[in-house]
């Protein structure tokens, strides 16, 4: 980078920075955990622990990343997506240099984890993830950086190019889009899930392969030790909760995902097809989802238990560990004292840990309300659905309507004041 | 009767010590430099001895895991009012008891010490991310801190994995002390340095020597501004990640 302090290379780099940040902040995700690589090298960073969350911008999302594009130039035309070729906006290019400038000198003061770098695509996906992949490279061996790399596999890219991509990043993604394929045919023109799966599928074939190598051979390369995520945006087209919960955890299922991310579409084109400038993004109903991902992967729910053909949306005024209660009277009450763990986890406002904490201390003695409460139950919650040391303490017993009634009078429902246009909605 | 100790780990462990060798019973501990009603009650004041808090710890092996002695010294660090009858009453529970009790989260004093390190763990994880390092010269780094908790002992080893190759020294600006870490020897060692922490708070000495510096500081805010979604605004949730207490030193926030 020359000259950094120059009054007009500055307003230059805020410029890219400023467009290019503001393309790439509609990819949710922004995990910098499950990485396992050292700094070995003496080098700049390390990837071995948790994900730490830096900051967090004030709609409430987490700055673990530095999130960018390369380029916003793009030959693709995808309704929902801010640097569709017909959008008439500025476009800007980083140089490779100036992205590895801003990776170390923010790593360096402790600003981020590592880059999250994504890119429009511009002459075809192999230029593009060409240059993707050199700046990883670059990071790693002239850098000596060990901090997080998570890249955009470009849909097309060539295997080549993607094998490299897996050996310097830790995690890669390809977007699935659309919850379904009519969806993605519809709003974007140039793509199709056969694009999107053959890539998805190429790489967790590789993470399979490489992470089965390194078993026995502890010396062979890593393979995106993070793994490979994906996510699709909710709410621009009109598919219910049921479609795309049953998309994710296929996804799950059959490419060995880390993460599926749902991002919750804010309106940024006048395309008629979809939500119009000012609809407020579908905050709740994405809460819901990740509620309903967390109670597949942590919960031991399955998901035609949350969402099926009866039931295909999510209730937005309540969570979906509660709503499943509700519709299933015949599980509870649940003793406290005796169920197995599985049975407490599918208590409403009791979490895993507090699940692990119940059937560790009941073994010195039974546990009454006031000690559940401590140990961190909800216990407006969960109330209704347990027996603990001092009997059943509510006297409606289990009638669904009336319990959710109860609760929802009670709370205060963190979600009324700061979105109250959409819930008038609903 | 009051209990009075020195405040550091050591002197607990041997006030632990004294209290089993003299049988006091009905104790409450005291950290020296928060006692505030002295001579109202009886008081033992603490020598802290290296080898009667090894006899302890010894004692204490014998009955409880290593992460729980950790959460002890956890506990410890929060530097919480009344955390230290907790870890009396902890041990005593261990001592006396023929089965172990490191799982009886009905037991107050077992939950209030897996609670407070657990508050004490998430205020290390906050500062993990909170630090903010200024480049005062070359390959020089700089950042001020001021957590709730003693925290900046526990957080070095994550910047040693993190930052081999920079020199740098994190200043508790609220507790007066600051860990360096030399990258030439790969040591690090505690700093004692006079700030005026009403003019300066430790911080604007220092800044902007390097005109680098303020160029990437400036970068930063602008990257944080611009990465946000305004049709997505909620403060609340905002201020529940980042309270204010922690804006001070955090570049994005000035």
């Amino acid at each position: 980078m020359t000259a950094p302090h120059l009054p007009i290379s500055e307003t230059r780099i805020h410029e890219k920075l400023r467009i290019l940040s503001d393309a790439a902040k509609y990819d949710v995700s922004c995990a910098s955990s499950g990485s396992k690589r050292a700094n070995h090298n003496k080098g700049l960073g390390d990837a071995t622990g948790m994900g730490i969350c830096h900051t967090y911008t004030e709609d409430g999302r987490c700055v673990s990343l530095l999130k960018l594009l390369l380029t916003n130039h793009c030959i693709f035309d995808c309704a929902y997506c801010v640097s569709r070729k017909s959008n008439d906006i500025k476009r800007a290019a980083f140089t490779i240099e100036e992205v590895i400038g801003l990776t170390i000198n923010f790593y360096r003061r402790n600003y981020i984890e590592g880059l999250f770098l994504s890119s429009g695509i511009f002459k075809n996906a192999d230029v593009t993830m060409e240059r993707l992949v050199t700046i990883a490279k670059k990071l790693r061996t002239e850098h000596k950086f060990n901090g997080y790399i998570h890249l955009k596999t470009i849909p097309g890219a060539s295997e080549e190019l993607m094998q490299q991509a897996g050996l310097y990043a830790d995690r890669l993604s390809v977007n699935i889009e659309m919850p379904t394929e009519s969806a993605l045919k519809s709003l974007a023109p140039d793509k199709n899930m056969n694009d999107i799966l053959t890539p998805m599928s190429y790489l967790s074939e590789s993470i399979v392969n490489y992470t089965a190598e390194k078993k026995v051979i502890k010396t062979s390369p890593a393979f995106a030790p993070a793994g490979q995520s994906t996510q699709m945006v909710i709410g621009a087209t009109p598919e219910t909760d049921k479609d795309i919960l049953f998309t994710a955890s296929s996804l799950y299922k059959n490419y060995g995902l880390k993460r599926v991310y749902y991002s919750g579409y804010v309106p940024i084109s006048t395309d008629e097809r979809m939500p119009g400038i000012g609809t407020p993004p579908p905050v709740i109903r994405e809460h819901r989802l990740y509620q309903t991902d967390w109670l597949l992967r942590f919960y031991g729910f399955s998901v035609n238990e949350i969402v099926n053909d009866e039931h295909p949306l999510l209730d937005t005024d309540i969570d979906p560990k509660l709503s499943w209660a509700l519709r299933n009277p015949a599980v509870f009450p649940v003793d406290i004292n005796t169920a197995d763990y599985s049975l407490i986890l599918r208590v409403p406002g009791i979490g895993v840990s507090s699940a692990k904490k119940i059937t560790a201390a009941r073994r010195f003695g039974k546990l009454d309300a006031q000690q559940l409460s401590k140990i961190g139950v909800s216990m407006n919650r969960a109330k209704y659905f347990i027996i603990c040391q001092g009997g059943s303490f509510v006297n409606i017993g289990l009638q669904p309507q009336l319990i959710r009634h109860h609760i929802l009078s009670l709370s205060s429902g963190k979600f009324k004041s700061a979105h109250s246009p959409q819930l008038t909605l609903f | 009767m009051q209990i009075i100790y020195d405040g550091t780990f050591e002197g607990l462990l041997t006030a632990i010590f004294d209290i089993y060798e003299r049988k006091f019973n009905g104790v409450k501990i005291f950290r020296k430099d928060k006692i505030t009603a002295l001579g109202l009650f009886e008081n033992h004041e603490v020598h802290s001895d290296p080898d009667k808090a090894a006899r302890v710890l010894r004692g204490l092996k014998k009955k409880l895991s290593a992460s729980t002695l950790n959460n002890f010294y956890w506990c410890f660090l929060s530097e919480l009012d009344g955390i230290e009858d907790h870890i009396l009453s902890y041990a005593r529970y261990a001592l006396s008891s023929a089965q172990p009790v490191e799982q009886d989260y009905g037991n107050a004093s077992v939950l209030e010490i897996a609670q407070v390190a657990r508050k004490v763990g998430r205020e290390k994880h906050r500062f993990e991310a909170f630090v903010r390092f200024q480049e005062i010269n070359s390959n020089f780094y700089y950042a001020a801190i001021d957590p709730d908790h003693n925290v900046l002992p526990l957080i070095i080893p994550h910047f040693r994995r993190r930052y081999p190759a920079q020199d740098w020294l994190i200043y508790d600006t609220r507790r007066h002390y600051g860990i360096h870490y030399d990258s030439q020897t790969e040591q690090t060692h505690e700093a004692i340095m006079d700030f005026d922490a009403a003019s300066n708070r430790g911080q604007s000495t220092c800044i902007a020597i390097d005109t680098d510096e303020a160029h990437y500081q400036s970068l930063w805010k602008h990257y944080f501004k611009h990465v946000n979604i305004p049709a997505r605004r909620n403060m609340k949730l905002h201020l529940q990640h980042v309270p204010k207490r922690y804006w001070k030193y955090l570049v994005e926030k000035q």
